[in-house]
């Protein structure tokens, strides 16, 4: 309970400034805005609850494209990890280029992607589950790497495959390691949704918020930002769950 | 090769050594063996009969670990003849050897009764029939009521047990316990010196048991062998006294099993250098 408390007590504070800040138009002012674009909190709660429909509609559109882009990353991140883990070959030829690809900068390539896809949700799938499998496949390999060499040569002593190795061993000492770099990928999904959305779409959230600050309704942006936030966070949450559930013996 | 009947003595009929005509469980002869430039292991030979405990003492870094794992097949020597259970390949000794870790390595998101079992499991035995036949062995060895307990829930000594039963479920004629006892307590550690007796008398089978301590070798072992720091050589071999004796306490004070320690100590002590 503690644990929450004082986190909570803190962002309660900074919601309180940020209110005073924007009622009393301190903050327009400084900047020298209209008030209407510097929105307080109570206006952007305002704003969630007129608005409902729309940002719901807008916000499932987005939950799905978080959601399959995440589970798509997280298989092939998996899928990834585990055959670079079981041959050397491919570990020192193929590692090595996924950690380079990921100074290609998402931002760029979503342009791309929509040309090649669509404006379907094709592209925003795979800008999200690009985000996502490089930290679940890195997080995976050091996992299954972690070992303990004593239990492999007992195993191997004990008549283990080397799938049983993998299945009885490795795999449940690389959990821990797999579930925190899902839980990092569960974080980045929503930008890589917004990214995609950005680069061409009809709905969702980050098109949403494209819009809405073309129009200067900056409190929907806000609003819609904050459900983007309640996404990346319930998805975090139930990763947090679901790993409590699976490891144990802990 | 898949042993069912774990449980039982695997050597018995069929074994790898009868196929070949030879009766010890391990030969090693003029055994050398080097990592990179360092020498670990010079010009070693022991001979281990069916059933026979036998106790390597040596300085830390002799090598002792190292001539495990060579037993187990788990490493190939640089040279020199090794013939584990008749066979010698590395397969054919990783076949006839189970090896028991320093520290006991339990998966602790397996019950203990699934750890006991690995082998059996990994031989092929559907998950209940693995559980039964070591379930027989939970009951005649003292840790009844545990079966479905997870590693972190077992003390030190019961978790030493586990990793003894679950090296005994394999079925492999011989056993390689790498300083088995080296993290427990001294009190535990000789309650489970004087269970480990009782579980060898109970279901023998040739050991090669690894430690530092002279009187755990001593009291657990036929015959002790000492082995000199780097490279390992062995420098004294001595017969146990009172091998796995019922009562250990009694057997640890008598005059020749001082006499025995006192000996080994000091051949301990000049092979240190």
């Amino acid at each position: 309970m503690s644990r929450w408390l004082l986190p909570a007590a803190v962002l309660a504070a900074l919601i309180g400034a940020w209110q005073l800040a924007a009622s009393t138009g301190a903050v327009a002012e400084a900047l020298d805005l209209a008030p209407y674009l510097v929105p307080s909190p109570g206006e952007i709660a305002d704003s969630l609850w007129q608005n409902r429909e729309l940002l719901a509609d807008n916000a499932w559109v987005t939950l799905k494209e978080v959601v399959l882009g995440f589970l798509l990353g997280v298989v092939a991140g998996v899928g990834l990890a585990v055959p670079i883990h079981l041959s050397g070959l491919l570990r020192r030829s193929i590692y090595p280029l996924l950690i380079a690809s990921q100074t290609i900068p998402l931002l760029v390539l979503a342009p791309i992607l929509v040309v090649w896809f669509g404006f379907g949700s094709g592209p925003k799938l795979a800008i999200v589950a690009l985000i996502c499998f490089f930290p679940v496949t890195v997080a995976t390999v050091a996992g299954l790497r972690a070992v303990d060499p004593e239990a492999i040569k007992m195993m191997r002593t004990l008549d283990a495959s080397r799938a049983q190795l993998l299945w009885r061993v490795e795999a449940p000492t690389a959990l821990p390691s797999f579930f925190s770099g899902a839980r990092l990928a569960a974080v980045f999904a929503p930008i890589g949704a917004v990214f995609g959305e950005w680069a061409g779409a009809d709905s969702g959230l980050g098109h949403m918020i494209l819009l809405d600050n073309g129009r200067l309704e900056t409190a929907r942006v806000f609003a819609a930002a904050l459900l983007l936030t309640v996404i990346a966070l319930g998805l975090y949450g139930l990763l947090a769950l679901a790993e409590r559930r699976v490891i144990r013996w802990r | 090769m898949v042993r069912t009947e774990a449980t039982e003595s695997a050597v018995q009929e069929g074994s790898p050594a009868a196929a070949t005509g030879s009766d010890a469980a391990v030969s090693i002869r003029g055994l050398h063996h080097c990592y990179g430039e360092l020498q670990t292991i010079e010009n070693l030979d022991l001979e281990l009969t069916e059933h026979e405990v036998i106790g390597l003492v040596g300085p830390s870094g002799c090598g002792k670990s190292t001539l495990l794992e060579l037993v187990c097949g788990l490493q190939e020597p640089s040279g020199g003849a090794l013939e584990v259970g008749g066979g010698r390949t590395a397969a054919e000794r990783l076949a006839a050897c189970a090896f028991m870790p320093q520290h006991d390595v339990l998966l602790p998101w397996l019950s203990a009764i699934d750890n006991a079992s690995l082998a059996l499991r990994s031989q092929g035995s559907r998950r209940r029939e693995a559980r039964a036949d070591a379930a027989e062995l939970f009951a005649r060895f003292g840790l009844d009521g545990f079966e479905a307990a997870l590693p972190r829930e077992l003390s030190g000594g019961m978790r030493q047990r586990v990793a003894f039963l679950r090296t005994l479920l394999s079925g492999k004629p011989v056993l390689a316990l790498d300083e088995p006892f080296a993290s427990l307590d001294a009190i535990t550690r000789g309650e489970m010196q004087a269970w480990l007796a009782r579980a060898l008398s109970d279901d023998p089978r040739a050991v090669v048991l690894v430690t530092h301590d002279v009187e755990e070798a001593l009291y657990l072992c036929d015959r002790v062998a000492v082995l000199s720091a780097r490279p390992g050589q062995i420098v004294d071999e001595m017969a146990a006294p009172a091998p796995r004796a019922p009562d250990r306490d009694a057997a640890v004070t008598a005059p020749e099993f001082v006499a025995a320690r006192e000996r080994a100590t000091a051949a301990l002590r000049k092979g240190m250098r």
